[in-house]
């Protein structure tokens, strides 16, 4: 969202106690980090992987949704679901943007992405296999990435805090588009409810894993809470999606698939929570590492459309590069 | 009668967007490059709006209780009326702009003449589409004008798609009795008088494209009259898998 | 693995409405100036968001260096004579 000319500079900063310590006061002070402040190094990497994978999920994230486009069963619903995939192509777009002001390429985020280096959320190596997926992903992953994003839009860093808050802004209506569908199918006849029930057994669990281990597990949160680029811990998140959700399938009239939730008035300073199961860590890990059901599919499609690509993207420069010859000869002339 | 042949255009014309618009949706996610992935889906967009005002109306005009979904939706394949040119296979990223091109060419001429229906509810949808189709023109012409004057490879490929594409122009310019009955109402353009005027910009934009535009006079038939080519049926088993699988329900 | 040729990125300012002043709202990439503008539309104006766009290359945008912090930017801090508060004028004249 900067200079990519700003990039190129020299960004090595000697990290001196006194420099470290300046930071940090200015992180505490709530001022924002901007892309060519004096930053730690490790600062900086953070951001790149955060911002990096944040931007992966979401094109990747484009892959499972665009499977039932062709399929949407309404004219209605297959122009929301359109709209709401390119949105996400959109929202990978502003990140990869934020993250370039870091000084790394768009470029160089695709290949540690396809050479699977970099990471992107979990939860899109779960294949949509129903009609039913496109509103349970509505309603539970869009829901559960809201959540985790809406703290993000006061990040410290600038332009990821910038990019956040238009993302939030165009993704409020994918949460309800979501809600939506699976209102029609719960009101409609037996197959179509039964189709919501499987949707929710199938997707429940991956999406309570979408904010991320246990706090106690969790390999960057201390360093990011301090940095402000993460404002709440995995489990404080994590319940606080359970609570607003268990309600929200309560008037689907669909059941949770825990048969250890249940209210718990002492939870939440008094305010009242749920207590929930245990969740299945390994499956969690097994999918991060890429043993997940579509791991392979979502990585061979976007390095399908990646190489396929390239002759489209050297003729766009090959043209301008003419151009730009041509340009130059009749100035001469 | 009149009516019918009304009827009939107006869901020849939706077909037509619909079905385009469903094939560009198909590159959504695997587009060359992220800004791309944002550009067609933005046209199939308009082309699915466009489709939906048309079924609509198409549904209204009948006046048998048909909405756009039931039209839409609910046909086995000798009723869909498109032109073949919009059933054809995306190919690569040249052949999707290209046929495009063509098509967004023919309907930004299309719309304009029918500014002037007589028909306001088709004069209204003509205000509407006539901008989209305006901006359809100028993306992939761009396009095509880059692909066919950038490298080698993407020469071939543009070149390869028009030889591809040739067969599929002539039908655009067909009329028939129906279309012609709705012309002399008013109602809708002739498609037949539109060729001139798409023939010139063509050019004009092949000209940048280092392009010939050949000779299309013995070109394939037969989609107005609902026979398609091969892919179609495929196309139709994913746009009405839901209506197949789950007959009768509300989505 | 492809190694093309990076394509350049371009800074978009949109003017949400006439009136006001073009307004930086985010970057993307683009081989030439005509699909820059064409991609800004279709990124960055899907909800209305403005009736007007400028695309420039962010390589021909010149920044201060954020080290230069002080030097440009403090010395103005001090200089509270440039503000209508520093005169006093009676109350009694009304306002100006």
């Amino acid at each position: 969202m900067y200079s990519q000319g700003l990039n190129d500079k020299n960004l090595e900063t000697a990290e001196t106690p006194e420099f470290l310590a300046a930071f940090q006061a200015r992180i505490d002070a709530d001022e924002k980090i901007e892309p060519n402040d004096p930053m730690p190094e490790a600062y900086r990497k953070t951001l790149i992987r955060q911002i990096g994978q944040h931007a992966h999920s979401e094109i990747v994230g484009m892959l499972p949704e665009a499977n039932w486009i062709t399929r949407a069963p309404t004219l209605r619903r297959k122009t929301a679901l359109l709209a709401k995939v390119q949105d996400e192509g959109g929202h990978g777009l502003y990140l990869y943007s934020a993250a370039e002001t870091l000084g790394v390429s768009r470029e160089q985020m695709t290949e540690e992405l396809l050479s699977g280096k970099a990471k992107y959320s979990s939860i899109f190596n779960y294949p949509t296999v129903s009609w039913a997926d496109m509103g349970a992903i509505g309603w539970l992953v869009d829901g559960a990435a809201i959540m985790n994003q809406v703290p993000l839009c006061r990040c410290s860093y600038g332009p990821y805090a910038r990019a956040m808050i238009r993302v939030c802004k165009e993704e409020s209506f994918h949460q309800r588009q979501g809600y939506e569908l699976m209102i029609s199918l719960c009101m409609g006849a037996p197959a179509q409810k039964d189709m919501a029930q499987d949707a929710l057994n199938r997707w429940w669990w991956p999406s309570l894993m979408m904010f991320g281990p246990p706090d106690g597990d969790s390999l960057h949160s201390d360093q990011s809470a301090a940095w402000k680029i993460k404002r709440f811990t995995n489990d404080e998140l994590r319940q606080k999606f359970i609570d607003a959700t268990v309600k929200q399938a309560e008037h689907l009239g669909l059941t949770v698939p825990d048969p250890d939730l249940v209210w718990n008035e002492a939870k939440n300073n008094g305010n009242g929570g749920y207590d929930f199961g245990e969740i299945d860590w390994n499956d969690f890990w097994k999918v991060v590492k890429g043993h997940g059901p579509m791991n392979k599919d979502r990585i061979a499609a976007r390095t399908r459309a990646w190489e396929e690509g390239a002759w489209v993207r050297e003729a766009a420069l090959a043209y301008a590069e003419k151009q730009k010859h041509h340009t130059a000869q009749q100035a001469q002339g | 009668m009149a009516n019918e042949a009304l009827v009939t255009q107006l869901i020849r014309l939706a077909d037509d967007h619909l079905i385009l618009g469903h094939r560009l949706s198909e590159w959504c996610g695997h587009a060359p490059m992220l800004e791309e992935d944002l550009a067609m889906p933005n046209i199939a967009l308009d082309l699915l709006g466009q489709a939906r005002a048309l079924y609509t109306y198409a549904g209204a005009v009948e006046n048998k209780g048909r909405d756009e979904d039931a039209i839409a939706y609910n046909r086995i394949e000798r009723e869909y009326t498109n032109l073949l040119l919009c059933e054809r296979a995306n190919g690569d990223f040249a052949h999707t702009m290209l046929r495009q091109l063509f098509f967004s060419l023919f309907m930004h001429n299309f719309w304009q003449a029918a500014l002037s229906s007589s028909d306001e509810t088709v004069a209204a949808i003509a205000g509407k589409a006539v901008k989209e189709s305006d901006y359809h023109v100028r993306h992939t012409a761009q396009w095509v004008i880059r692909l066919g004057d950038g490298t080698e490879e993407s020469a071939e490929r543009t070149a390869q798609a028009l030889r591809q594409l040739t067969p599929y122009l002539k039908e655009l310019f067909e009329a028939d009795d129906i279309a012609l009955l709705c012309t002399d109402e008013k109602w809708l353009p002739n498609p037949a008088v539109l060729e001139a005027a798409w023939k010139d910009e063509v050019t004009q934009i092949f000209n940048q494209a280092k392009l010939l535009l050949p000779d299309y006079e013995l070109g394939q038939s037969g989609g107005r009259q609902g026979r398609h080519t091969e892919s179609m049926g495929y196309l139709l088993t994913e746009l009405q898998f839901m209506q197949r699988s789950y007959p009768n329900m509300q989505w | 693995m492809n190694t093309t040729a990076q394509t350049p990125l371009w800074e978009v300012f949109i003017r949400p409405r006439n009136g006001l002043a073009h307004r930086h709202c985010g970057s993307l990439h683009a081989a030439d100036a005509t699909l820059a503008l064409q991609a800004a539309r279709d990124v960055y104006t899907r909800r209305e968001e403005g009736n007007s766009i400028w695309v420039i290359p962010s390589s021909q945008i010149v920044a201060s260096d954020p080290q230069d912090k002080e030097a440009l930017f403090d010395p103005a801090g001090d200089k509270i004579y440039r503000h209508p508060t520093f005169y006093d004028i009676p109350d009694d004249v009304g306002h100006m």
